[in-house]
């Protein structure tokens, strides 16, 4: 019969169209913004800095060791190092940046900073609502702007923060046998030399 | 020069369509399709010079959307070329990746373990019945469906690129391959849900075959349109669907059998006439055979490490020489073609573009058509315009 | 398929005059390429194709490469008949600036007509016998060859602020001189 092939296909579309009001595999939208899907741990947008505690310049992990600025594939990070040194978690001086800026309006996401980075210090955040009415200044976010706090880290990406606090935390123990070590050698050495 | 003014004399030997004979007075009339265009597929245009309703003469204009990648990638290491190949054919990001991967695997001897391999596959087939279910939507659209069975093609790819998404954090512009390896393990949850996706993929596609191969509208308007001989295919570069729907069986996965395609059964589907029916019915049924593949990985993936022990991320110099590395992409061959002086950076990198060689014979066959079915004809060559002007 | 050796020998064999070496690839990835003269380039190609044993019908790949001291284009050759491959051919062009012709392979291979048209674009090789040499990606009335190692790009477009500074820099001296000449013509 001419036109058969037409009705069987609309027989398809009315299945689709009249299923959606029963099954909601077939209605898939989701009327943002007013209803948001939450996003997967895995999620990455733009990158942000780390600290730890309460306090984000004393705390930050960075130590502008400028890897990230180098591997980054489009170079849209920035960063200057600072004249003085500050300890860091395990108590060792290091710099810091005095300057740390990233062009959102220039980072592709690729997370390759994240990858290269030794220290911990830089990782992907979720967020995406950024857009601003100042196209030049309001896309390029300095350091106090892309710092964030551990915590949030550990709630945007859990798994993933949980292995890196494990990592740091045997680390720093790692670190504390060490000086306890070397301080007993020392303690020995001097008795040693006394007696 | 106008395009109607060219010089139709072709090149003895050169495989080149005969001119078509006007007869009578006038001129032809010239209209540009594009670059804006909403069946384009992107920023391309066609100059096309009519005689009425039929064409007589096609040239393909394109470079809107040349970013000059292959000498961004000159600038700068290998590691950091990864991101902008997602950018090429933006439908395709794994498949891209995993042929730049692949080159620079050959020419530094990498070894890639197994489960890395299979997670390949996995995702690699993915992307193909989701490029093939967007291509066919697209062009039923262009057919003017207006969108029905793109969007039901567009809801099974948002499933895939959920998966994309929780395994990677890109929905699209997944930067997953390494030298070496995959760049994240995937966890048993997300094997699990894949095999759930899976699962339904093959009703999805019923749903789809039912709704488009017997459509008398549809049959009317692509059978016996955009005639492509076989001979003519091979000696154009043509590969991918296209090369196959004209009767050529050169599947790229079956003859390299690169990465571990050789333990998994699957058919290579061949057309008979070279139509855009042909073309279309192909796309269909690797569909098919994407989902034979993919539930046969995910029943043998083995575990295991997914990045190889002497992969490096940062200070990779490979060693000196070229290599070239080969993958069958969802749109035909891609190729990426790699010259190592030894240092960090790549002395010359080239991709070959599927999309660009098969545009070769876009004026062959349309000649003669009316302009309505050139719109169709260059919607089933199937083209992205990022892997065109790269 | 045959080695790189009895290849050239089958070449010098079908094709008397024709001057064939084997260029070494220090890389195990690809085997070592042929490197053909440009004079008789197109029979070289002819045979290739059409030979019984070779049968290399399908022209995957043509690459331009920028050298110190020439200009080359690289072709990967397969054959979808016999499934065997890849067989890479090149040929040099005689320095970077004034001769810089090689013969087209278009006529052999339809493949290469997109491909050899890039290069000329994008390197400045001129494909003599291409039916249709001409700009593929940039635009008609561009100068200069932009993947040439030693392309200067022009820095006279319009240029937001950014945070790259001597782009700007570089974009603010032509705006600052336009400028002059707009104000002193008036």
């Amino acid at each position: 019969m001419l036109g058969e092939g037409i009705l069987k296909g609309m027989a398809e579309t009315a299945k689709n169209f009249f299923g959606s009001y029963f099954s909601a595999a077939r209605m898939t939208t989701v009327e943002y913004p007013e209803h948001r899907i939450a996003p997967y741990e895995a999620a990455r947008v733009f990158p942000f800095l780390v600290f730890d505690g309460k306090d984000w310049q004393a705390g930050m992990r960075c130590v502008a060791c400028q890897i990230c600025e180098k591997e980054c594939p489009p170079k849209c990070i920035f960063i200057e190092k600072s004249k003085d040194k500050k300890p860091d978690a395990l108590g060792k001086l290091q710099f810091y940046p005095a300057r740390f800026d990233i062009d959102i309006s220039v980072c592709m996401s690729c997370q390759i900073c994240v990858e290269v980075c030794p220290f911990e210090a830089i990782k992907m955040d979720t967020e995406f609502e950024l857009s601003t009415d100042d196209r030049f200044g309001g896309l390029l976010l300095d350091r106090k702007q892309l710092a964030k706090s551990n915590q949030y880290y550990r709630k945007i990406h859990p798994a993933e923060a949980a292995g890196v606090d494990a990592k740091l935390a045997a680390e720093k123990v790692k670190a504390d046998a060490k000086a306890k070590f070397t301080a007993e050698a020392k303690i020995a050495a001097i008795a040693g030399e006394g007696a | 020069m106008s395009i109607a003014e060219t010089n139709t004399e072709k090149f003895e030997g050169w495989n080149r369509p005969a001119p078509i004979k006007l007869e009578g007075e006038g001129e032809l009339l010239e209209v540009a399709m594009g670059p804006h265009h909403p069946s384009t597929h992107g920023v391309f245009r066609m100059d096309v010079a009519l005689d009425g309703e039929r064409v007589i003469r096609l040239r393909p204009v394109f470079g809107y959307l040349h970013r000059n990648h292959e000498k961004i990638a000159e600038g700068q290491s290998y590691l950091a070329s990864m991101p902008y190949t997602d950018r090429l054919d933006y439908i395709c990001p794994i498949t891209n990746n995993w042929a730049y991967a692949l080159a620079v695997e050959k020419l530094a001897g990498q070894e890639v373990p197994e489960r890395a391999e299979y997670l390949r596959v996995i995702l690699g087939e993915l992307t193909r019945y989701q490029n093939h279910a967007s291509s066919i939507g697209f062009l039923i659209q262009e057919m003017g469906a207006t969108g029905t069975p793109l969007m039901y093609a567009f809801r099974e790819r948002e499933k895939i690129l959920d998966l994309f998404e929780e395994l990677t954090g890109a929905r699209m512009m997944v930067n997953y391959m390494r030298f070496g390896g995959c760049r994240v393990d995937a966890s048993p949850g997300w094997l699990d849900r894949t095999r759930k996706v899976v699962a339904g993929l093959t009703k999805f596609t019923d749903e789809f075959d039912r709704l488009l191969s017997t459509n008398e509208i549809l049959m009317a308007r692509t059978q016996g349109v955009g005639v492509l001989r076989p001979e003519l295919a091979v000696n154009a570069g043509v590969t991918g669907p296209m090369l196959r729907a004209s009767g050529v069986n050169y599947d790229i996965r079956k003859v390299d059998g690169y990465g571990i395609y050789n333990r998994f059964n699957f058919r290579v589907p061949l057309g008979d006439h070279g139509d855009v029916y042909d073309r279309y019915m192909i796309r269909l049924l690797e569909m098919r055979e994407s989902i034979g593949i993919l539930q046969q990985a995910l029943r043998e993936i083995p575990v295991g490490p997914v990045m190889s022990p002497t992969a490096r991320i940062r200070g990779f110099r490979p060693k000196r020489g070229e290599a070239y590395g080969r993958i069958e992409a969802p749109k035909g061959e891609l190729g990426f073609y790699l010259i190592s002086d030894g240092g960090p950076n790549p002395y010359r990198y080239r991709v070959r573009p599927p999309s660009l060689i098969n545009l070769t014979v876009l004026e062959d066959m349309c000649l003669g058509v009316n302009v309505a079915d050139v719109v169709l004809i260059f919607g089933s060559v199937d083209i992205v315009l990022g892997e065109v002007d790269r | 398929m045959k080695t790189v050796e009895e290849i050239k020998a089958m070449i010098e064999a079908a094709v008397p005059g024709a001057v064939v070496e084997i260029a070494p690839n220090p890389n195990p990835a690809l085997p070592h390429s042929l490197r053909i003269a440009p004079d008789h380039a197109v029979e070289v190609a002819k045979f290739l194709r059409d030979d019984e044993e070779l049968k290399l019908d399908y022209l995957s790949n043509v690459t331009g490469v920028d050298w110190p001291e020439s200009l080359e284009a690289v072709y990967h050759l397969y054959s979808v008949e016999k499934r065997h491959g890849p067989l890479v051919i090149r040929m040099h062009t005689e320095n970077r600036t004034d001769q810089v012709e090689l013969p087209s392979l278009t006529p052999i291979w339809r493949s290469a007509e997109f491909q050899e048209r890039e290069i000329f674009d994008l390197y400045g090789i001129v494909f003599t016998g291409h039916p249709d040499l001409r700009r593929l990606l940039m635009w008609e009335g561009f100068k200069d060859h932009p993947m040439r190692r030693d392309y200067v790009e022009p820095d006279d477009f319009e240029y937001e602020p950014t945070a790259h500074d001597e782009v700007l820099k570089r974009a603010q001296a032509h705006k600052d001189s336009e400028q002059r000449t707009v104000n002193s013509g008036q």
